[in-house]
């Protein structure tokens, strides 16, 4: 019987075979902290009795929630966090550089077949480039620092299969969306998804990305995308038979598939307050927006902001609304501005901000209020995520929220 | 076996992390202050209800969303002393398990109970509610370890000599 991806990759991990619901130790090749559980990690930490990390090299400290700080209270992370890299050895530490899902691909941290573990859910993102990667808490993130190890039942595997070519309106993020609404946001529980077919192998390793970032939000462990040429490429290695080696067999068991025609889907929108309650976007056509949120570790990469640009040449954002870009990193940013994308944006009418996770989790920035509705990019849009609990938060793909923009209501790219 | 008797609060499906305690209170100093603003995005006036040792019955998917720790640590600061729902987020049960929350998986509970009613939990065993017991499916042996040892930081405690 042969072997789905996650499968091989904790085999290759734990040098044994495996089947879905076995309990295993694995040995973990980098973790990431954020600044929000910094403090909680390094109390933990300290809690269980450890004296040092096992392999400081392996660590990635990243703020991103709190940057810059819009409270006092907020400092106290970066404090902490300065100090624990001071006392433990920290070489990997990124004080303003992005959103840390962006960048732990990005800045080489995460390699096709890694195990990687990181204090923050959408930890599935790095699935785009082939590693097993999944969200935990400050605990276990305290034990792993000390341990070099975490226990993980194998997961079951969903595969999503998908043919064909993406209508011109249609993006990754629609994909992910409609499969979420297929499956609820708990039909992946526990489960680990594994994505094929010539669509996925035909996009950018940034569309990826978005698909494994919103995994979670149909409950998966992992999302799982095969490595190949492109993201030997952006991981800048070869593509080894080993890593090559970590594609499904053929007569793998799946406990669940999906196929999908692209040329089937349509633009759709994550209405509120459920990632799962998913509806064609002509459906909600000319529904009035007071603001637009294109940025986040979902869609804040070069080529959403291009597709957004694309729209938003020589056209101006609706008066009454605001139109909010984030840049996922300041590599994005640089990016944007030497390719004059910035530029684009800005000339429409957009506010642009530096890269971080302020505004899609309701922190800093673009704060709403009772009865507003924003059309955003991000993952969540949960009851007062982006303000109280009276806002109507819509996800959608940069290319919907950037048409939207310039309408002031709802409207398909 | 350890038995209990609670007062029921009832929440219904894909309770998220955010409305269990929004993120603009996470970077409150402690799980205590966070206390106030638990489930206020849903139920802003619950928090302030729950009494020592009451239960909490709900759908499923309960606690998906955000690997916030702060989620059953702040469920437990309130003095809820377990949770009774359809199914669990993964990250969420693996965050309460290691922290000595008391969660079980049952179907059919959430589709009978009323909030104020009260339910008898015999752990490891069964849930008794209005005459009906409701057997409890036992967890893996290396999560009653943990939980044996008092949580994670116990365990880890024991590990290094501390304990």
């Amino acid at each position: 019987m042969g072997a789905t991806m996650i499968e091989k990759i904790i085999e290759r991990n734990t040098g044994k075979a495996v089947k879905p619901g076995d309990i295993v130790t694995v040995s973990v090749d980098r973790v990431m902290i954020h600044d929000i559980f910094i403090p909680f990690v390094a109390d933990k930490f300290t809690e269980m009795g450890f004296s040092k990390i096992w392999d400081p090299e392996k660590v990635v400290l990243i703020y991103d929630h709190l940057v810059p700080a819009s409270q006092v209270d907020d400092t106290r992370h970066f404090r902490v966090g300065n100090a624990f890299v001071e006392k433990y050895g920290l070489t990997h530490v990124h004080r303003s550089d992005g959103i840390c899902h962006q960048l732990m691909p990005e800045a080489g941290y995460v390699k096709p077949g890694n195990v990687v573990f990181g204090t923050d859910s959408h930890t599935t993102t790095y699935g785009c480039v082939g590693a097993f990667s999944s969200g935990i808490g400050y605990t276990e993130m305290a034990s792993i620092l000390g341990t070099g190890t975490m226990w993980v039942k194998v997961p079951e595997t969903i595969r999503v299969t998908i043919h064909g070519k993406m209508p011109q309106n249609v993006t990754s993020k629609d994909i992910i969306l409609r499969l979420i609404g297929d499956l609820g946001a708990d039909g992946a529980t526990y489960q680990a998804l594994e994505f094929a077919g010539d669509t996925v192998e035909e996009m950018s390793i940034a569309s990826r990305m978005t698909m494994a970032n919103m995994a979670i939000e149909a409950g998966a462990k992992c999302a799982l995308f095969v490595a190949d040429d492109k993201t030997a490429a952006y991981c800048h290695m070869d593509l080894t038979e080993d890593i090559k080696g970590l594609a499904a067999d053929s007569d793998a068991v799946y406990v669940r598939e999906l196929v999908y025609q692209a040329e089937d889907l349509v633009p759709v929108l994550a209405c509120p307050s459920q990632v799962d309650n998913i509806r064609p976007v002509r459906e909600l056509s000319g529904t009035e927006i007071d603001q637009v949120f294109i940025g986040s570790c979902t869609n804040g990469r070069l080529e959403d902001l291009m597709a957004a640009a694309k729209i938003l040449k020589g056209k101006q954002v609706a008066p009454f609304v605001k139109l909010i870009v984030t840049p996922a990193s300041r590599k994005v940013y640089q990016e944007a501005a030497q390719n004059g994308t910035l530029a684009i944006l800005a000339e429409a009418g957009a506010m642009i901000t530096h890269p971080g996770c302020g505004l899609c989790c309701g922190r800093t920035g673009g704060i709403l209020t009772d009865g507003e509705r924003v059309v955003a990019t991000n993952n969540r849009n949960f009851l007062g995520r982006m303000g109280t609990s009276k806002v109507e938060i819509f996800l959608a793909s940069p290319m919907t929220a950037a048409a939207s923009a310039v309408a002031g209501r709802i409207v398909e790219a | 076996m350890e038995k209990f008797t609670g007062n029921v609060w009832v929440l219904g499906d894909d309770i998220d992390t955010d409305i269990i305690i929004p993120t603009e209170y996470l970077a409150l100093k402690t799980v205590e202050d966070m206390k106030p603003y638990a489930f206020s995005p849903l139920r802003p006036e619950l928090a302030g209800k729950i009494k020592e040792g009451d239960v909490i019955v709900a759908g499923k998917n309960f606690g998906c969303g955000s690997s916030r720790e702060q989620a059953p640590e702040v469920i437990k600061a309130l003095g809820i002393r377990c949770i009774i729902a359809k199914s669990y987020a993964r990250i969420f049960f693996r965050n309460s398990i290691n922290n000595g929350l008391l969660l079980i998986e049952n179907n059919q509970l959430r589709d009978v109970v009323q909030e104020g009613d009260t339910i008898t939990v015999s752990v490891n065993e069964a849930i008794s509610h209005k005459g009906k017991d409701y057997p409890i499916v036992s967890l893996p042996e290396n999560l009653v370890e943990i939980i044996r040892a008092g949580g994670l930081v116990k365990a880890m405690r024991r590990q290094n000599g501390l304990d």
